[in-house]
């Protein structure tokens, strides 16, 4: 993605996420512990104020769902909103912003 | 005993002063002058003084009770904090801006009439527009002017009210406003600019990246919180800000999705947490308004805090966008660890501190039968503020794909600076008494039942599970270079466009109304001409019974005339 950029990973420790079994378990972590969560409206009474609040995994299903809904519509958005970085105005080279780096 | 004087004040004065300071005294100066302005505000009496007459109207300059308190305070806490984190600058316009906006934002606060307000107000504007500028590019003139601009209009707004109301009622007391007041929705509109309503936001997603390091930590806190401790005082209850504010925490994110610079994606997921503290206000209850009070408290905290991780990613790698960024754990773990602290706060995260001040709001929604749908609103808001603040900013950042750049890790000042914002987001995420005790109204709520936590705990995972499927299966959009357009694209690129197409219309106009008239006293001329020469219609010679004829006519219609008359 940035081939300009200064590269030294050869000769450094991989870093604790390098290992793709990491990635890995880290997924399978998210996927048992939604599992989990999901099951657990089995095991405890809900105080809900609104109606809706007391379905059956409603903050699961409900949160699920607006990430995606969010996600898919932002990636419709980009089609009309998105521009060049020089859209307003030329984009001015990155400098080091203070004085003390 | 310390002097009852305005804390305000002391950093104002204090700030002017820096230049005058070098070397090591300079750290003590720019450290001590908040920490002594917040034992005087702990030290203050409660009630009104520092009255001051002008004009036959009295102002109260200086007035604590606990809504102004705890704002006065966060205010302050915020200041220690910023003073800790810019310490190793050496940019003095940079420490006066600072100190400066932050003593006129602590005034403000304790301003206990609309003049007085209106004077800190302006001052707000105008010392922050420095920590654009000390960017020192022509980029950051500009985006300064634009933030300038509008940051003085709310600001004449609010004076026009504020003339109005004194005309109306002969006082310049600011209690309760509400809509109905006379100059009321001049206020409203002047509090609704500086607090980012839809429409009239884009100023904060346009201005607050641009500015520097330091500069935007400092301005994530005072601004738009001046305007929500405003609204809390001069509107509770008003119900417009009900959808106003749910409005306000549902758009922004859409933008923070999509978004390549992080420290604009912060400045839209600000937005979406000014929506929260609105509808608080908008609900009015004693319940709501802790909530906002609350919220502001923790947001105040853990925004600076991910927006000083952000810094010091800019400040060590040179730029934000998160299309160059990755793997950066390993050359600054501590600000990961730091940054991921302030994403678990924001996302409302059981034992941080978003978790007991959002769902005061949320719950005081919910207990009104017919808020229900504000309900699902916030819901869907707190999701996709895990999703865009939680994720996104952490993810892109500091892990994602390794971008291959190595780095030091940020300044010791800035470490500590984000250890102590840490340290308090989890503090008040675990043991919320405290901060209860400091609201404005008794506080009878529990955040941590089974039902908040485990409820809470399956929103936001189910968020991350949203995210991991969306990453795997490559649906989730990659981080591109580019900007997007809202609604400043109206005042930068349309309006500029329209005067220019109706100026050009106008000159068009001109010239052909120029054209036309020279052309037509031409043809005129040229007939004239051609009947004046020799066979024209001007010097034929007429024969007299013609002539006899036309006087006789004339005369005739003359007289006609005066007989009808």
């Amino acid at each position: 993605m940035n081939a300009s950029g200064p590269r030294s990973t050869t000769d450094e420790a991989p870093g604790f996420f390098d290992h793709p079994g990491r990635i890995k378990a880290i997924v399978y972590g998210v996927y048992i512990t939604s599992a989990l969560l999901f099951f657990a409206d089995l095991a405890y009474h809900k105080h809900a104020y609104t109606p809706f609040e007391g379905w059956f995994g409603f903050h699961a299903w409900f949160g699920f769902i607006a990430c995606v809904a969010l996600v898919l519509a932002a990636k419709a958005m980009r089609r009309m909103v998105m521009r060049r970085e020089d859209y307003y105005e030329p984009a001015e080279p990155e400098t080091e912003l203070d004085d003390a780096a | 005993m310390l002097p009852d004087i305005n804390p305000g004040l002391i950093l104002l004065v204090g700030g002017l002063l820096v230049p005058l300071v070098r070397g090591a005294l300079r750290h003590v100066w720019l450290l001590g002058l908040p920490a002594l302005a917040l034992a005087v505000l702990i030290d203050l009496p409660h009630g009104v003084s520092g009255q001051v007459t002008i004009m036959g109207q009295t102002l109260e300059t200086l007035r604590v009770d606990s809504l102004s308190f705890v704002f006065s305070l966060i205010f302050l806490i915020a200041a220690l904090l910023m003073a800790v984190y810019a310490l190793h600058l050496r940019d003095t316009m940079q420490h006066v801006a600072g100190m400066v906006y932050a003593g006129a934002a602590v005034a403000a606060c304790l301003a206990g009439d609309l003049l007085t307000l209106f004077i800190y107000w302006e001052l707000t504007a105008v010392a922050s527009v420095f920590l654009i500028w000390a960017r020192r590019t022509e980029r950051a003139y500009r985006v300064g002017m634009r933030y300038l601009l509008i940051q003085v209009a709310s600001g004449l707004l609010l004076l026009a009210g504020a003339a109005v109301q004194a005309h109306e009622t002969g006082s310049l007391s600011f209690d309760h406003i509400g809509l109905d007041a006379p100059g009321g929705w001049l206020i409203f509109l002047a509090f609704g600019i500086k607090c980012a309503f839809p429409l009239l936001h884009n100023w904060l997603q346009d201005a607050y990246p641009e500015a520097t390091v330091t500069g935007t930590v400092v301005l994530s806190a005072f601004t738009t919180k001046l305007a929500v401790y405003a609204l809390a005082r001069g509107y509770a209850g008003t119900e417009h800000l009900i959808w106003i504010g749910a409005l306000m925490t549902a758009f922004p994110i859409f933008y923070a999705v999509i978004e390549n610079d992080l420290r604009r994606v912060l400045a839209y997921s600000l937005n979406n947490q000014l929506g929260f503290m609105v509808v608080g206000i908008g609900i009015g209850t004693e319940l709501a308004l802790n909530g906002t009070a609350a919220h502001a408290f923790c947001h105040i905290l853990y925004k600076a805090l991910l927006f000083m991780s952000m810094g010091a990613v800019l400040l060590r790698v040179g730029t934000v966008n998160g299309s160059e960024l990755g793997g950066l754990y390993k050359s600054m773990p501590w600000t990961t660890l730091f940054c991921v602290i302030g994403a678990a706060s924001i996302s409302a995260f059981p034992l941080f501190s978003g978790f007991v001040s959002k769902s005061m709001i949320i719950s005081a929604a919910a207990k009104q039968a017919e808020l229900w749908w504000v309900v699902a609103v916030l819901l869907f808001a707190s999701a996709g503020v895990f999703h865009h603040s939680g994720i996104k900013i952490p993810y892109f950042a500091f892990f994602a794909h390794d971008s291959g750049k190595r780095c030091r890790e940020a300044p010791m000042n800035m470490l500590i600076a984000m250890a102590i914002a840490a340290a308090l987001c989890i503090g008040i995420g675990v043991y919320p008494a405290p901060l209860y005790a400091l609201l404005p109204f008794a506080v009878d709520y529990a955040p941590y039942t089974l039902t908040h936590v485990m409820t809470q705990l399956q929103l936001l995972m189910f968020s991350a599970l949203a995210f991991t499927v969306m990453m795997r299966t490559g649906i989730y959009p990659p981080e591109l270079r580019s900007i997007n357009l809202d609604s400043d694209w109206l005042y930068r690129r349309a309006a500029p466009a329209l005067t220019a197409s109706v100026a050009a219309f106008f000159l068009q106009l001109q010239a052909f109304a120029r054209r036309g008239v020279n052309q037509a006293w031409r043809q005129l001329d040229a007939q004239v001409l051609s009947q004046a020469r020799p066979g024209g219609r001007l010097v034929t010679s007429w024969r007299s019974g013609t002539l006899v004829w036309w006087a006789t006519t004339v005369l005739g219609l003359i007289v006609l005339g005066g007989l009808l008359r």
